[in-house]
């Protein structure tokens, strides 16, 4: 049973979410309930034995918090991808941007920001998303090329994403795609913890008619409700960036820094 | 720098001081900096703990606050905080609380010390703390001017020329001639140390001796000038600049304590200075009609712009356009009674307003009165006076100073009355205050005598400093009149804008900045029983009572300093542009330096509305 330490201000995070609230696609077969303590460490031990990649076992070998470790003591990377579309198995990763950070400080300085060539050449409408242009993505390397940075990168923190239904699945198919090997870490989510904020936020039709506006989960508007600022450019790296910001927010207005990690890593 | 960081640079680089930073040192610190979050409420920096970060606010707001507790100040987006404790010691000296939900950067001590190390202007930055940030920039302002840093010994070229008083007029001519000088000292000897009793100048011997035929046996003392004005060895030239103006004397002894160091005359300060406004005053009484006076009202805003340009302080312009505004009216005033014949009972010219103050600019109107000898009897002599004070009117307005709107002109009967009506009429404004009526005569506390019978004026401002500061319900009713105009700054100290005639978003300068200050000095001053009428000088005076705090009197200062200063050179910036000068001011035209003191500047004045409402407010049964 999940517990925050703080009395009123705090969410009673749910013991038990369905999956039918989360959109899109749900990587991870063996994923439990939303909020059960899942048990990560353990995880990553097996893991780290099954991994035939050096650079995979030293991923796992890196190890796991302790799902009761408060989430101030937890190092934590945000992690955005920009891709060619939605379906993991058919679009591609065009560039990865991560921001090592904790609850207390982030740290843009130590953020990194990679292009990565597609599977496949871009799309039209992709090119204007992400102001990223074909000859930038011709002379990108291949995924494969940023494993071992990436990994090192992602090795010992709780990643952080502002959706989950894309960086998992997205570095998990490339591995199998480069290294035919697959990979399983927890996220936190800062999208779901919105949604779980926000259980009604699409207004009934009588609702609508009175004028009442659907609460975007959006990262930019999902911001605007904490008085962050807007960030004119986007890319993976800036991205990155705000959903740490988002995060540090989140867990001051509704969590405690003694909330364990377990209790919001799915 | 990574191109990723680029929203942080390009929002640091909006602030000062990072807005100064070059290039290379501002990648240095973005890439250094650290992200963090506060909700609404929570402390950030608590008294006393170790502190090794310089705060900067991305968003969002918070409170310093002093180390008892009380508010100190309120700060929001693309401010800094925690500096002071970097410089000193390494621990929190302003505890600092979030009041808003704020994302703030953090920028390590390692970091802070290079920048204070390598860059002057980020050094000055920080080291001061904001209000007296304030007075930096004024002194930063200040260093090109000589005539501001220059005392006035550097104009004395010789010892002083002097002889007892009790020689004859011929002797003194010999003395005068036999020593090259256009200014004779005139010592009393009869104690054991000789000292300054008199002077004669050149001019005194053609105006006084020669035009009226006196023998050449005639004592010296009968025609001297006693009750000199002097200056002291430690003034700046400026200073004796404006002593010259204000009293229209051409020649200074300079003192050191009781002895003579030496004389100082116009033309030295005019060939030190050879554009300065005193020139042009000299100019003013050479002209012999009204046709020559608006001739050279040209001049005028070019020796604004002049003092402009070279920097001179507020103080020190206002008191030039004064002293030129005073001789334009002592000009035609001669020239009235040279055309009417002399008048048929004394009187006295009093400047109101701005001019009295010293404060004037270059967009004024005329604001005058007469006060006539108490013989003066209405059917006999007013049409002489209401003739006079049209001539003067008329030739002001003719030299760019327009007719006063409120009527407050000596050609008004009702502001050209004997002594003793003018001594009631104070009387009743300060023991029978009302807030509509003191509305209107608020104008008539800052007078000066400028030509006639100067005395009466005295007699006015004596009246006024005996009964003002006993008057508790005058000074409320003083207080809530002034409480009436503030500062434009909103919440979060962000500009409150207007729309001005041309639908441009700006604020007014003198309505929301310099008018509620002067309104609020000369309170205090009245209060404290100050004589003085310029808001400088009323600010010594209240100074050396208990009324206020010795650092509010300096903030007033600086905040008065700061705000004239930029309502001047926004009209120098107007007149240089071909454009009419006027106070509305669009925060775009002003660069990031000066909109971050002014808010300082205005903030000044909030705290002050606020002590005067505390002082004066129960007093008055308060109806803001």
């Amino acid at each position: 049973m999940p517990r925050s330490s703080s009395a009123s201000a705090t969410v009673r995070w749910p013991a038990a979410m369905s999956d039918a609230t989360i959109r899109g696609p749900v990587a991870g077969s063996d994923r439990g309930p939303f909020g059960n303590r899942k048990p990560w460490p353990e995880r990553y031990r097996e893991l780290a034995d099954q991994a035939r990649d050096p650079r995979l076992q030293a991923f796992y070998r890196t190890g796991c918090p302790a799902a009761d470790t408060p989430i101030a003591e937890v190092p934590l990377v945000a992690l955005d991808f920009e891709t060619t579309g939605l379906d993991a198995e058919w679009d591609s990763i065009v560039s990865i941007g991560l921001v090592p950070f904790t609850l207390a400080a982030i740290r843009p300085g130590e953020g990194q920001h990679w292009l990565v060539k597609p599977k496949k050449s871009l799309s039209r409408t992709s090119v204007t998303i992400h102001g990223i242009t074909h000859s930038d993505l011709q002379q990108a390397p291949d995924i494969g090329e940023r494993f071992g940075e990436l990994l090192s990168a992602l090795a010992g923190r709780v990643p952080v994403v502002h959706y989950r239904g894309i960086e998992q699945p997205f570095l998990n198919a490339a591995l199998q795609w480069r290294l035919q090997e697959s990979i399983q870490f927890p996220v936190l989510d800062t999208m779901e913890i919105e949604a779980h904020l926000h259980p009604d936020r699409q207004p009934a039709l009588w609702q609508r008619l009175l004028g009442k506006k659907p609460v975007s989960i959006r990262l930019a508007d999902s911001r605007r409700r904490y008085n962050l600022p807007h960030y004119a450019s986007h890319n993976a790296m800036v991205d990155a960036l705000a959903t740490a910001e988002l995060l540090q927010a989140q867990i001051q207005h509704h969590f405690s820094p003694q909330t364990p990690i377990g209790d919001l890593w799915l | 720098m990574q191109a990723e960081l680029i929203d942080i640079r390009n929002h640091m680089a909006q602030f000062p001081p990072f807005e100064e930073l070059p290039d290379a040192m501002l990648d240095r610190v973005v890439e250094r900096i650290e992200v963090a979050y506060y909700r609404a409420g929570t402390p950030i920096l608590a008294i006393g703990q170790p502190n090794h970060w310089l705060y900067y606010i991305r968003s969002g707001a918070v409170e310093v606050f002093r180390r008892s507790g009380e508010l100190y100040n309120r700060i929001g987006e693309g401010e800094i905080f925690g500096q002071f404790g970097l410089l000193m010691n390494k621990q929190v000296r302003f505890p600092v609380k979030a009041l808003e939900d704020s994302l703030v950067y953090r920028i390590p001590d390692e970091i802070f010390q290079y920048l204070w190390e390598n860059d002057d202007n980020f050094a000055d930055f920080v080291e001061i703390e904001d209000r007296s940030r304030l007075r930096s920039a004024l002194s930063r302002r200040e260093k090109s001017n000589e005539l501001m840093t220059s005392r006035v010994t550097r104009l004395i070229s010789r010892a002083p020329v002097s002889a007892p008083c009790t020689i004859r007029l011929q002797e003194a001519a010999r003395i005068m001639t036999e020593h090259g000088v256009s200014a004779l000292l005139l010592m009393a000897e009869d104690s054991d140390q000789p000292h300054l009793q008199g002077i004669i100048t050149d001019r005194d011997l053609r105006t006084r001796a020669l035009s009226e035929a006196l023998p050449s046996e005639t004592p010296i003392s009968d025609i001297m000038t006693e009750g000199l004005i002097t200056t002291r060895a430690n003034a700046f030239i400026f200073e004796a600049m404006l002593t010259m103006l204000h009293n229209n004397v051409h020649h200074l002894p300079v003192m050191d304590g009781d002895e003579v160091r030496g004389v100082i005359a116009l033309s030295d300060i005019v060939k030190y200075e050879s554009q300065s406004s005193l020139y042009l005053v000299s100019n003013i009484y050479h002209q012999q009609d009204v046709k020559g006076l608006k001739k050279i009202s040209r001049d005028v805003r070019d020796s604004f712009v002049r003092m402009v340009n070279e920097d001179a302080n507020s103080h020190m312009i206002g008191s030039a356009m004064a002293g030129i505004g005073r001789s334009f009216t002592q000009r035609l005033l001669e020239l009235g009674e040279e055309k009417l014949g002399p008048p048929p009972v004394p009187y006295c010219f009093m400047a109101l307003g701005s001019m009295a103050r010293d404060e004037q600019l270059v967009v004024t109107d005329q604001d005058n009165a007469m006060i006539l000898d108490d013989s003066f009897v209405p059917e006999q002599h007013d049409g002489y006076f209401l003739e006079l004070a049209r001539f003067v009117s008329d030739g002001l307005a003719q030299c760019g100073y327009s007719y006063c709107t409120g009527d407050i002109m000596a050609t008004n009967p009702k502001w050209r009355q004997p002594l003793k009506v003018w001594k009631s009429y104070f009387t009743d404004w300060i023991e029978d205050p009302r807030a509509e009526a003191l509305l209107n005569s608020n104008i008539f506390f800052d007078l000066d005598g400028i030509h006639g019978e100067t005395r009466f004026a005295e007699q006015l401002k004596t009246l006024v400093a005996d009964k003002a500061s006993n008057s508790q319900r005058f000074l409320a009713m003083l207080a809530r009149n002034a409480l009436n105009r503030t500062p434009p700054l909103g919440f979060f100290r962000t500009f409150v804008l207007e729309e001005d005639g041309e639908h441009n978003k700006t604020f007014n300068l003198k309505r929301r900045g310099t008018a509620p200050l002067s309104d609020l000095i000369r309170i205090h001053a009245l209060a404290s029983g100050s004589r003085a009428q310029n808001s400088f000088e009323r600010l010594n005076d209240i100074a050396r009572t208990r009324l206020l705090q010795g650092e509010s009197v300096g903030n007033l200062r600086d905040a008065l300093e700061f705000i004239s200063i930029v309502r001047i050179r926004h009209q120098a910036l107007a007149i240089e542009a071909g454009r009419e000068p006027d106070n509305n001011v669009r925060p775009q035209d002003l660069s990031p330096f000066e909109r971050s003191h002014l808010k300082d500047a205005f903030q000044v004045v909030n705290n002050a509305q606020k002590f005067l409402r505390f002082r004066y407010g129960s007093v008055a049964g308060r109806h803001v």
